[in-house]
């Protein structure tokens, strides 16, 4: 079933003005509920504006979105009822922690859905431990936190809102690696205990191979759209427009030039490895 | 020779912070060598590299710049004019309005005489590839061009060494391969001594030497090849390997016999076509 559509979705910067820019351009894609969706391109091929979209922070040129089948721009009770029921959290999102208390920031949102203290308390407390920040954490700053729990903290208080469709730009950017495996780990097993959706924006190939479908945007348009083992297997189009294959696709193509005969979809490590050994094996290799 | 940089026995605790950012801390950085620093959030590596042109002055312990002492104030500038930092938001380091300003900025606030400048500012631009966009509005440029252009700014003060504090952390993959490839050039064609920091095991291993810190210190200090197939102490550190070192050793584990050091995908590649083949 479908959640949110984008109907010729278009928009231009600065119109009428030497600085006219199209940033988005008559763009049509349909999201499923419960999908994991990787949005790929390089800077400038309008991802952050299409995602400034689906909340309402930005109003089309031309076209529209459709949240379950309404018009999201159609009245400003529509607008903001989009702004609850999609969560948008921005790249390095801890920049905008403001309140006193770790608690009173997540809390921010629910406040403003005007519900009811207990039910605020349970949003807090739910969210602070998908995202894995302690309760001892709820009566300092935020600014006493260290950076990771600081984007943690911040990322809570989308959550906490409890959006149907989570859109995060770049959530792992400068965490070390077992920081960007821990969150993706945690916002895959939210989106699961949730039965929410997930759009993801990505420059991390290893985070864009474990969504259930990627999303290839250039110049402000859609250039691929299919599931990662489609989309991956296109290397030349993605080199092409400035986009990076997985290391395990990026190696399964020289091996190819070097006249192995590898499937066409390989994209991540185990695929890799299960198919060179099995190569190997038909060539007498044997475990030692 | 002498290194150009070296770290003596050096420690650093933030105010109120409740343990020191930097523990006995001691390296020699030598002169014209690539050198990645990888380690955890909160390691303690953006602190090291705020010593290396005395950001930050180390509690403890010497920080010697081509022989000068950091915590000598009359050394202050000499010092910043052979160590050059980019740090991390490329949006933060543009200050002017025209890309050839903003890389004459600091030659200009040195007193240098306006043709040398020009110079030094022409020289700057195309060992970056900027030279075509010097007219242009930074601001109007990708991350990745941004970069380069704070990266200009610093070779526009001849200096010896090159600081990057994750300088492609807000990258996408072309422009932090713009960056990467730029800053190796740097080292390898024009002798610059080169400190990057990073997450990113791929850039690490371009660089000659890699330096692990966790919790203030240094743990592991050797080249890529000797530091990388150690998968099992580097993820105990919250880090990894790159996925070449990782597929070699999965294909040892099964049996293969492959050098195990191999660390792009093109000499992966050719060892594993090798053995198919």
């Amino acid at each position: 079933m479908s959640l949110m559509e984008l109907r010729g979705l278009t928009h231009v910067y600065s119109q009428g003005t030497p600085f006219e820019k199209t940033a988005i351009d008559n763009i049509d894609l349909t999201l499923r509920h419960g999908q994991t969706v990787g949005l790929i391109g390089h800077t400038g091929s309008g991802k952050s504006t299409l995602i400034s979209h689906l909340n309402a922070l930005l109003k089309p040129t031309a076209g529209t979105v459709l949240l379950d089948g309404e018009d999201i721009f159609a009245s400003k009770a529509s607008m903001r009822a989009a702004r609850f029921r999609v969560g948008v959290v921005f790249q390095y999102p801890e920049y905008q922690l403001f309140e006193e208390t770790v608690f009173a920031d997540i809390a921010f949102g629910p406040k403003n859905l005007k519900l009811d203290q207990g039910e605020i308390d349970r949003r807090v407390r739910e969210a602070a431990a998908f995202v894995g920040l302690g309760e001892d954490t709820f009566r300092q700053s935020p600014l006493e936190l260290s950076g990771g729990q600081k984007r943690r903290a911040a990322i809570a208080g989308v959550l906490a809102m409890e959006p149907e469709l989570l859109v995060l730009d770049e959530p792992t950017a400068g965490l070390d690696p077992a920081g960007r495996e821990d969150l993706l780990e945690k916002l895959f097993h939210w989106r699961e205990a949730r039965q929410a959706s997930v759009l993801l924006v990505t420059h991390d190939m290893a985070a864009a191979n474990r969504c259930d479908r990627l999303i290839v945007m250039d110049h402000g348009r859609v250039a691929m759209d299919g599931a990662p083992e489609a989309v991956f297997a296109r290397g030349d189009e993605l080199t092409a427009i400035g986009l990076d294959l997985p290391a395990a696709a990026h190696i399964a193509r020289l091996l190819r030039a070097r006249g192995i005969d590898l499937p066409p979809s390989l994209y991540t490590l185990d695929q890799l490895t299960e198919a060179i050994l099995a190569l190997w094996r038909r060539k007498g290799g044997t475990p030692c | 020779m002498d290194p150009v940089i070296r770290i003596k026995n050096i420690s650093y605790t933030y105010p109120d912070a409740p343990g020191p950012a930097l523990n006995d801390v001691s390296l020699d950085i030598w002169p014209g060598t690539f050198v990645a620093v990888l380690g955890s959030n909160g390691s303690g590596k953006s602190t090291l590299a705020k010593h290396l042109n005395a950001i930050l002055l180390p509690a403890a312990g010497k920080v010697l710049v081509d022989g000068m002492d950091t915590i000598d104030e009359g050394s202050l500038l000499p010092i910043r004019r052979r160590v050059g930092m980019v740090f991390q938001n490329p949006d933060n380091q543009i200050v002017a309005n025209v890309v050839e300003d903003d890389v004459a900025f600091a030659p200009e606030n040195l007193g240098v005489e306006p043709g040398e400048i020009r110079r030094r500012v022409d020289a700057a631009l195309r060992q970056v590839g900027m030279y075509e966009l010097r007219l242009h509005a930074p601001h109007l440029l990708s991350g990745g061009q941004k970069q380069r252009v704070a990266i200009a700014g610093i070779l526009a003060m001849d200096p010896q060494v090159l600081v990057l504090d994750e300088p492609t952390a807000m990258l996408d993959p072309q422009g932090r391969r713009e960056v990467i490839d730029t800053v190796e050039a740097l080292c390898r064609d024009r002798g610059i001594t080169v400190v990057l920091i990073t997450h990113h095991m791929d850039e690490a291993a371009r660089a000659d030497r890699i330096v692990v810190m966790d919790k203030g210190r240094v743990v592991m200090d050797g080249a890529p090849r000797e530091i990388f197939p150690q998968a099992e102490a580097l993820r105990a550190l919250r880090l990894d390997v790159p996925d070449t070192t990782e597929l070699l050793r999965r294909l040892n584990a099964a049996g293969m016999r492959l050098p195990a050091d191999a660390l792009t995908a093109e000499d992966c590649a050719a060892l594993i076509g090798e053995a198919l083949g």
